[in-house]
C-alpha cells in the first residue's frame, strides 16, 4: 500500500467516521438545546440499539432492516419513558438532569447484562460481505456495512435538515431553542415539542447503534467512549448549535482517524481532549456558539 | 439537659468506641470492606470540601489516582512509604493547582465537561505511557507501611487489623481538618462564593482564588485516600479512576447530601453497607445505585441528612389530615 493509497482510505475512514459521530452527536445536542439537559444516557441508548439489533437478527433469526426497525421503536419508547418519567421535572436544572441520566445509563446497563449476560461475545456475521474497493484501486477496501452507515447517516441528516427549516413543526422546534418563553407565548406545546425532540434524538442514537451493531464489539459499556467522542463534538461546535456540531463531527473525526493511523488511538483521544480544552478556554462558546453564559 | 455540642460529642464518642471494637468481632473481608469505607470517606469529604464553593468537578477520582501513582512510583525509588504517601497528596495538589488555571475560567457545565477532558487526558497518559506508569496492567507490588522500631516493635500494615486502624487514625485526622477549616473564616469565605458568588465579590472577596485554595485542598486530601489505597492492595491501574468510580463517589455526595458535613459520609456508609448485601449480586449493582440516584433527585433533593426532617413533615401533614385538625377556610 503505497502512501497516497494509505491516505484515500484513511479520508474514506474519516468520511464513514464523521456521518456516525455527526448523528450521534445532533442528538445530543438537540436534547440539550431544547431541554437544557445534557443526556449521559445517550450512549446507553445506542448501546440498546446495537444490543437489540444483535439480538433479532442473531439470535431471533429476523431480517436485518426488520431487527434495525424494531430495535429504533424500541430505543424511542425508552427515550420517551425517560422524557416523561425524568427530564421533564428536571428541565432546566442542568444539574439535576445530568444525574438522573447518569442513574438511567447505570440502568440501561445492567438491564443489558441481566438480559443477555456479562461474559458472552456479541459476534454477529455482517449482512453485507463484500467490500467496495474505491475508484478501483485494489488495496483501498471499504465493506458495504460501512458505506450501508454511511447511507443511513447521510439520509438521517437530510431529512432532519428538512425538517428543522422547512416544516411548521421543525420551526416551532427552533423556537423552543432559542427562547421557551417566548415559544410558549406563540402557543406552542413545550412539553409536545421536548417529546417530539426526545423520540428524533432517541432514534438517532439507536438506529446508530443498530447499524454500527456488525461493525463494534458489543458490550454494555460500548457507548462510553462514542459518548465522550460526542461531548466534544459538542462542547468544540458550540452547545446547543446544530451547524457547529456537524462542522465539529467532521473536523474531529478527520483528526482523530489521520492521528489514530498514523500514530496511535490513545494519542489521539488525548489530542482531542486537549483540544476541546483548548477551545473551552480560548473562546468557551464554541465555534458555532452564540449562547453568553459563560 | 444536655446543649446540642455534647450531645454531638456523646454521639461521636459512642460511634468512636464500636468502630475501635470491630476488628476484634467482624472477619477479615468484612475489615477490608471497612477499610475502603473509611479511605472512601476521607474521598467523599475532600470532595464536598471542593462542591461548597459551587463547582462540582469530574477530575476527583482521577486526581486521587494522581496521589496513587505518585506515592507509589516514589516508594519504587525507594523512598519509605511513610514520606512517599503524603508527597502523593502534595503532588495530587500540585496537579489541581496546575489544573485550576484552565478550570476555574469556566463555570457551570463547562466546568463539569472541562474538569472531565482533563482529567481523561490524564487517565490516558497512565495507559499509552508504560515507561513509568505500567499501561493498561498499572503498577504491582507497591511496598505496603510498616513500622519497624528494631527489637522493640515491629508491625506490619498490610494485615487488615493494623492497617483497620491506621486508616480510621488518618481518615479522623483528615476530617478533622477539613472540618475546622470549613468552620473557619476560610469556611464561611466559601460558603460565600457558592451562594452569592457576585455579592462577595463585591465586597472585595477574590472568588477565583477561594474556589483554587478549596480544589487544591481537596485535591490533597484526594491524593492521601488514593495512596492509602495503592499501599494497602498494593498493584493500581487506570481502571481504578476511571469514569465509574467518579460517577460513585458523586452518587455518595449526593445521596447523602451536600449540605452539611455528615451527609457524604452517610451516604458513603449506608449505600456501602446496602451493597456489601447485595455482594451475591454483582452484576446488578450498578443499576441498584442508578435507581437510589434517580429516586434522591426527585424525591430527596437534599439528600439522606434532610431525611428525618422530610419524614417529620410527612408525619405532622398525615397526623393533621386523619386527625382533622385542618383548620377549614370560609
Amino acid at each position: 500500500m503505497t502512501d497516497l493509497e494509505l491516505i484515500l482510505q484513511t479520508i474514506m475512514n474519516s468520511l464513514i467516521a464523521s456521518s456516525f459521530t455527526a448523528i450521534f452527536a445532533v442528538g445530543l445536542v438537540l436534547i440539550f438545546g431544547i431541554m437544557q439537559i445534557v443526556n449521559f444516557a445517550h450512549g446507553a441508548l445506542y448501546m440498546v440499539g446495537a444490543y437489540a439489533t444483535w439480538y433479532l437478527y442473531a439470535e431471533v433469526g429476523l431480517p436485518f432492516f426488520a431487527s434495525i426497525v424494531i430495535a429504533t421503536f424500541l430505543t424511542v419508547v425508552i427515550g420517551l419513558l425517560m422524557e416523561r418519567a425524568l427530564f421533564r421535572p428536571m428541565r432546566g436544572n442542568l444539574f439535576g438532569g445530568l444525574i438522573v441520566s447518569v442513574g438511567m445509563m447505570f440502568v440501561l446497563e445492567v438491564l443489558v447484562v441481566y438480559l443477555f449476560g456479562q461474559g458472552l461475545m456479541k459476534n454477529m456475521t455482517p449482512y453485507f460481505k463484500e467490500s467496495w474497493h474505491a475508484f478501483g484501486i485494489e488495496s483501498v477496501t471499504i465493506s458495504h456495512s460501512r458505506l450501508f452507515v454511511f447511507a443511513i447517516a447521510a439520509f438521517i441528516l437530510v431529512a432532519f435538515w428538512l425538517f428543522m427549516s422547512r416544516t411548521r413543526i421543525g420551526w416551532a422546534m427552533r423556537a423552543c431553542a432559542q427562547n421557551p418563553e417566548a415559544a410558549a407565548l406563540q402557543g406552542i406545546g413545550i412539553g409536545k415539542i421536548s417529546m417530539l425532540a426526545m423520540v428524533i434524538s432517541a432514534a438517532m442514537a439507536g438506529m446508530g447503534g443498530a447499524v454500527m451493531s456488525p461493525l463494534v464489539r458489543i458490550t454494555p459499556q460500548m457507548g462510553h467512549p462514542v459518548l465522550v467522542t460526542a461531548f466534544i463534538v459538542m462542547i468544540v461546535g458550540g452547545m446547543g448549535s446544530i451547524e457547529g456540531a456537524l462542522i465539529a463531527a467532521v473536523v474531529y473525526s478527520f483528526f482523530h482517524t489521520f492521528v489514530t493511523t498514523y500514530i496511535g488511538g490513545e494519542i489521539a483521544t488525548i489530542l482531542g481532549l486537549a483540544l476541546m480544552l483548548l477551545v473551552l478556554i480560548v473562546k468557551p462558546t464554541g465555534i458555532m456558539g452564540a449562547r453568553e453564559s459563560v | 439537659m444536655f446543649s446540642r455540642t455534647h450531645r454531638n460529642i456523646a454521639g461521636l464518642a459512642v460511634v468512636l468506641a464500636v468502630v475501635c471494637v470491630l476488628p476484634f468481632i467482624l472477619r477479615p473481608y468484612q475489615l477490608d470492606f471497612l477499610i475502603f469505607m473509611f479511605i472512601n470517606i476521607i474521598l467523599v469529604v475532600s470532595y464536598r470540601f471542593i462542591a461548597i464553593t459551587g463547582e462540582f468537578s469530574l477530575a476527583h477520582a482521577v486526581i486521587m489516582g494522581v496521589g496513587a501513582y505518585a506515592s507509589a512510583l516514589l516508594a519504587a525509588l525507594p523512598i519509605s512509604p511513610w514520606i512517599s504517601m503524603p508527597l502523593g497528596g502534595v503532588a495530587a495538589a500540585a496537579i489541581a493547582y496546575i489544573l485550576s488555571f484552565p478550570l476555574f475560567r469556566m463555570k457551570g457545565f463547562y466546568f463539569l465537561i472541562g474538569s472531565f477532558a482533563a482529567a481523561e487526558a490524564i487517565r490516558l497518559c497512565w495507559v499509552q505511557f508504560i515507561d513509568p506508569f505500567g499501561g493498561f496492567r498499572g503498577l504491582r507490588r507497591i511496598p505496603v507501611l510498616e513500622i519497624d522500631l528494631g527489637e522493640l516493635l515491629y508491625i506490619d500494615l498490610g494485615a487488615p487489623v493494623p492497617y483497620y486502624f491506621f486508616a480510621l487514625i488518618v481518615g479522623l485526622i483528615c476530617l478533622f481538618v477539613m472540618y475546622r477549616i470549613e468552620h473557619s473564616r476560610y469556611g464561611f469565605v466559601f460558603h460565600a462564593v457558592h451562594h452569592k458568588d457576585t455579592l462577595a465579590q463585591s465586597v472585595g472577596v477574590d472568588v477565583r482564588r477561594f474556589r483554587t485554595i478549596a480544589f487544591v485542598t481537596g485535591g490533597f486530601f484526594a491524593g492521601i485516600a488514593g495512596a492509602m489505597v495503592a499501599h494497602y492492595v498494593t498493584a493500581i491501574n487506570p481502571g481504578l479512576f476511571g469514569l465509574k468510580q467518579m460517577l460513585f463517589v458523586l452518587v455518595w455526595v449526593l445521596v447523602g447530601g451536600m449540605g452539611h458535613f455528615a451527609g457524604p459520609i452517610i451516604g458513603v456508609t449506608v449505600l456501602s453497607i446496602i451493597d456489601e448485601s447485595l455482594r451475591g449480586l454483582d452484576e446488578l449493582r450498578p443499576g441498584f445505585y442508578g435507581l437510589v440516584l434517580i429516586a434522591t433527585v426527585l424525591f430527596l433533593p437534599e439528600g439522606l441528612v434532610s431525611l428525618p426532617r422530610k419524614v417529620l413533615q410527612w408525619s405532622t401533614w398525615l397526623w393533621n389530615r386523619g386527625g382533622g385538625t385542618l383548620v377549614k377556610r370560609e
